[in-house]
């Protein structure tokens, strides 16, 4: 029960860790995006999902409704999307100008890139 | 009535310049309004330090919601002093701006920099005035967006890479941050600071309060440079535009600091943190490898603004080694140096702006001669360098004396010694500016650099005079650094 | 104009002094009026406020408050007037003498030179006055740098490299050593201000504590050249004669022993000392620098390197003089200071004339020279007996108390120590003098004469001083004698 009934927990571990991985093991500035996005939906997960009560609805005050549903996760986590599509668009805006400035979206070869003209310069 | 509105101002006055700097385009009007912005802002945060020294904390409650269920803005002994640096420097650079951005952006981007300058001041005041732990998150990204925005706009293409590693880093920083405070939220079921403090001890799970612990202390290190976690700070300062580089190194470092101090000493207590966890140790030896090392890069660094950006790697060692002292005169150091060091490296930032301008690069060898051909800008180097030596006289000598102290009162006599030996390396670093400035020819440009620009000289020589008044007349800055010494560790406000 | 006012003008005087020569810098006769106007207007301000201290009173002047609790104050007592009424005094002179070395050897960035004389200048006397520690901290900081442009004046490798070693073995020093010093000290007593009798009696520091302190400030007063931290001074020899001549033998150096004397005297107490015995590996120390600086002057072919070790070895004098800590070796102590610092400028402003005359550095070339420059070899001559201790010079007189100071403390060591250093003394200054006058100037030398006519003025009256001195002793006298607390 503990191990299974924390399931929410377990997916939100699982695509935090994925995400962080992501992040640091792949080269290409794209899908390290990607990864970063992962990991900050999990944090989403981690927020949202406790709020919800079995069997709680809205928290609407309303006749015959006794059991409600935290809101305050759900705002939070409404202002954490904003802030995270707001970052995904930015960190793709930097890829693009890097890509008209290098040619290239590959962590090493802008590296190389770079060294390259420290050397011949 | 409107005074009862000055901390909501503080923030909301520049986080609305900046949409009113994109709608007006024009980029004199946007530097006025930016400037104008910044300034009201510093007013409001001298007005509040006042305030705050003569009737104790200011809690405002945004929309009249009473905490712990509206957002509080807090100003306290330490708020307040963050405040007035963030706000004064965020000023001075906008002033700065003037000449230096025109000379470094297009023309058609220019205010797009003062609006992002704007938004980024406002976060950084809303960081460190606010008293929700989600709301300060979202100030977070506010400035940390900004600021990624504002390095990319360097004009060398690496700006980019180190925007780009930045947004990685500091991103994964903030959610890191925000891990650790949905934890505290799932163990209190609030987010008021001062909520969460007095609630924390009933929390039902320890285990979930200590996690939160490392979530928000690696977060938050990562925000402030603290060794290992400082790799995206050198470049992102060395091809970040002058005006940017001075305000980011000057203020952004500094208020993830006072986060820090705010979590550790104001949210988890100094028992939850000494105690459950080694935390104290932890930074302790992280700080002394960051002084070392930091110090002994810095030494090599062939390009000026690389040079002191290493050099502000080691001096956030000495304020976390404050921290991690935990006493009285230990917090005193690390709050003073914290002002201090914004200071200091402000000027220094905006005077090698100014290199940077006239010789085309920050590099040491446009260093040669500058002594004889821009003497104003190597004299305030040369004043705002011995305050980063800790020279008495400086600011940076009231910092050190208290470190000093701090650790002869925890009778660590090793500490005292690695203090004031490391403070032998800053002496070589600055010196080989010195030495290049004062005993080397010039390169043989032609034509040679004239002095920097009187627009961006004089707001690099009032943080000069600053790094020099506040080592002599010290009664404000220790006097409020002592207050907020003495609020973090529980005494009478 | 009262004393706190008088302070204020002394110390406004030469910084004040130093804009109006950096204003003046393209006009070289307008800039050298300047820097003789600062000089004298200083000294009026100096010997405006001897009469007071004479008196006994005690001027005071607080500025700022630096840290909570310490203040950037002056408090003007016997030993800091001593050491202001030298230094100011001798800078008249060396200006004179300056004007004369700089054009004659057409020395490059003139301006920055006088401009940082006068600084080093303000610097020396913010020393003096200091009223406690942290202002002395302060400017003995400052001194140190305004000083290094001047050692670093040629701005040539050899500069740069002299240079390096001054900085380092100066602010390392005072840094690693003087500085946790002075923290321990504000630490454990409370206070740092200069109070007779000290202020670390009863501060809760065992006698091996206070002896550990009393070695962070020996060896973290760098300017005092004690071995093993001597090596800067040689190093600054590098500069112009004139820096040489009144900043490392009068104000720099002179700004260490002082201090030496200010700690030992006002911070630890002489009894406090005495009684715990926490001192009493000093006289070992400084009376090893003298022996071993003595022996190395000896070997040195080059004149200033000569005179830069004589001078390690003259500043340990003053070192033992006031380690032995009887009253009497006290008030000979801040005596040699003034004594040491006359006798010492003359055989500076000798080397700068005959570099200047005949571009000779070494003391192997100066055979039969005192025939072409008489009057610079004779003041030489005077200078060198001052050194040795030979009456009526005014040497003879410091050096004549310090032998009566450990001769009461019944230190024989020391009377060793001393009497052995005078032969040594004579060993390397006769022979100079003996070549200059009575050996065959060698084949080729070239033809010339004297020195310019405003250093010659210069080195006369710093000769004519020494000679002088023991016969108007009865203000350094009682100054020095009210410093070490004997009988007013």
């Amino acid at each position: 029960m503990s191990v299974l009934g924390h399931y929410s927990y377990w997916i939100t571990v699982i695509l935090m860790v994925a995400g962080l991985y992501i992040v640091i093991a792949r080269g290409n500035l794209i899908k390290k995006l990607i990864g970063l996005s992962i990991f900050q939906t999990s944090v989403y997960l981690l927020y949202i999902a406790p709020g919800k009560l079995i069997g709680g609805t809205a928290p609407i005050v309303a006749d015959g409704f006794k059991l409600y549903s935290n809101p305050l996760p759900h705002v939070l986590i409404l202002t954490a999307i904003v802030v995270g599509v707001a970052t995904l668009a930015l960190g793709l805006a930097i890829v693009v100008r890097i890509r008209e400035a290098y040619g290239a979206i590959e962590e090493d070869e802008i590296l190389a890139a770079d060294r390259d003209r420290g050397a011949g310069a | 009535m409107t005074l009862a509105h000055l901390p909501a101002l503080e923030v909301v006055v520049p986080l609305l310049a900046a949409p009113l700097a994109v709608l007006l385009r024009r980029s004199s009007l946007a530097w006025a309004i930016a400037t104008a912005a910044c300034a009201f802002s510093f007013a409001v945060a001298l007005l509040l330090a006042s305030e705050v020294s003569a009737h104790g904390p200011i809690s405002y409650h945004l929309g009249s919601w009473p905490p712990p269920w509206g957002i509080e803005y807090r100003v306290d002994a330490l708020s307040a002093f963050v405040l007035v640096l963030v706000s004064g420097i965020g000023t001075l650079t906008a002033l700065y701006a003037w000449r230096s951005i025109a000379a470094e952006l297009p023309r058609d981007q220019i205010y797009l920099y003062y609006a992002l300058h704007c938004l980024c001041v406002a976060g950084l005041l809303g960081m460190t005035i606010t008293g929700d732990a989600f709301n300060l998150f979202v100030f977070m990204e506010i400035a940390s967006l900004s600021s990624y925005v504002l390095i990319a706009l360097g004009r060398d293409r690496r700006a980019l890479v180190a925007a780009y590693q930045y947004l990685i880093l500091g991103t994964i920083g903030a959610t890191f941050y925000v891990i650790g405070v949905g934890l505290l939220y799932l163990s209190t079921g609030t987010l008021n600071m001062d909520d969460l403090a007095a609630r924390l001890p009933q929390a039902a799970s320890p285990r979930a309060v200590l996690a939160a612990l490392a979530f928000i202390t690696v977060g938050v290190s990562l925000k402030l440079a603290l060794f290992p976690l400082h790799l995206w700070l050198p470049n992102a300062y060395a091809y970040a535009p002058s005006a940017v580089t001075a305000f980011l190194a000057a203020t952004a470092t500094k208020v993830s600091v006072y986060v820090l101090l705010r979590f550790y000493f104001g949210i988890f207590g100094l028992e939850l943190v000494a105690e459950s966890l080694p935390m104290r140790e932890i930074l302790l030896v992280l700080s002394l490898v960051a002084i070392v090392t930091a110090s002994l890069v810095a030494l090599w660094q062939a390009d000026l603004k690389r040079l002191f950006a290493y050099s502000s790697v080691a001096q956030i060692g000495y304020i976390t080694l404050g921290i991690s002292m935990a006493s009285r005169d230990g917090l005193t150091a690390a709050v003073v140096h914290l002002f201090n060091h914004g200071v200091t490296k402000g000027a220094l930032f905006l005077l090698v702006g100014g290199i940077a301008l006239r010789a085309g690069s920050a590099g040491l060898e446009c260093a040669r001669g500058l002594g004889r051909t821009m003497p104003l800008t190597s004299l305030g180097i040369v004043i705002a360098g011995l305050s980063l030596i800790g020279v008495p006289g400086t600011a940076g000598f009231v910092s050190k004396w208290y470190l000093v102290l701090g650790a002869i009162e925890a009778g660590r006599w090793w500490l005292v010694a690695f203090v004031v030996a490391t403070s032998l390396i800053a002496v070589a670093y600055v010196w080989r500016f010195v030495e290049a400035a004062y005993l080397s020819a010039p390169g043989g440009r032609t034509p040679e650099p004239g002095e920097t620009p009187a627009t961006m000289l004089v707001p690099a020589w009032i943080l000069v005079a600053a790094c020099v008044g506040f080592g002599l007349q010290t009664s404000w800055t220790v006097g409020g650094a002592q207050r907020a010494a003495a609020l973090l560790l529980g005494g009478a406000p | 104009m009262n004393g706190a006012q008088l302070i204020a003008a002394a110390l406004l005087v030469p910084a004040a002094g130093a804009a109006g020569i950096a204003l003046a810098g393209r006009r070289p006769n307008l800039r050298e009026s300047a820097t003789l106007a600062t000089a004298a207007t200083l000294l009026v301000c100096v010997l405006g406020l001897l009469p007071l201290v004479l008196a006994g009173e005690r001027p005071q002047l607080v500025l700022l408050e630096m840290l909570p609790g310490i203040t950037l104050g002056f408090r003007l007592e016997p030993l800091g007037m001593l050491f202001a009424l030298v230094a100011s005094s001798l800078w008249i002179v060396n200006s004179v003498y300056s004007i004369g070395y700089m054009r004659g050897n057409n020395e490059p960035q003139q301006t920055r030179f006088y401009v940082c004389f006068a600084l080093a200048l303000a610097a020396t006397m913010g020393i003096a006055f200091s009223a406690n520690l942290l202002t002395l901290y302060l400017f003995y900081e400052l001194l140190t740098l305004v000083t290094w442009p001047l050692v670093t004046h040629h701005g040539d490798g050899e500069a740069r490299a002299g240079g390096r070693t001054y900085l380092g073995f100066l602010l390392g020093t005072s840094i690693v050593l003087l500085l946790p010093a002075i923290i321990v000290t504000w630490a454990f007593a409370g206070t740092l201000d200069f109070a007779p009798g000290g202020i670390l009696r009863g501060a809760g520091l065992s006698n091996a504590a206070l002896g550990g302190l009393l070695a962070l400030y020996m060896f973290g007063i760098g300017k005092a050249a004690l071995m093993p931290f001597h090596r800067w001074l040689p190093a600054a020899m590098v500069a112009p004669t004139p820096v040489s001549a009144l900043l490392h033998a009068v104000a720099v150096v002179k700004a260490g022993v002082f201090t030496v004397l200010k700690v030992i005297v006002y911070v630890f107490g002489v009894e406090t000392l005495a009684e715990v015995r926490a001192a009493d590996w000093l006289p070992t120390v400084a009376g090893f620098t003298i022996i071993a600086a003595s022996v190395v002057a000896l070997r040195s072919d080059n004149l200033k390197r000569r005179l830069a070790y004589s001078t390690v070895s003259q500043l340990s004098y003053v070192v033992l003089a006031a380690s032995l800590l009887a009253p009497l070796s006290v008030a000979a102590a801040a005596l040699h200071i003034a004594t040491h610092a006359v006798g010492k400028i003359t055989l500076f402003f000798a080397a700068g004339a005959i570099y200047t005359a005949s571009h000779k550095t070494e003391v192997s070339q100066l055979d039969g020279i005192g025939r072409r420059m008489p009057w610079t070899m004779g003041a030489f001559a005077i200078g060198a007996l001052s050194l040795i201790g030979i009456p009526p010079t005014a040497g003879f007189l410091s050096k004549w108390m310090i032998f009566q100071g450990a001769a009461a403390a019944g230190h024989h060591a020391a009377l060793a120590v001393l009497a052995l250093s005078t032969l040594l003394n004579a060993a390397y200054f006769l022979p100079i003098v003996h070549a200059a006058f009575l050996r065959e100037p060698r084949a080729g030398g070239g033809v010339h004469g004297e020195a310019p006519k405003p250093m010659l003025a210069a080195l006369v009256l710093t000769a004519l001083a020494t000679l002088a001195l023991p016969f108007v002793a009865a203000v350094p006298l009682a100054l020095a004698r009210a410093a070490a607390g004997i009988g007013t």
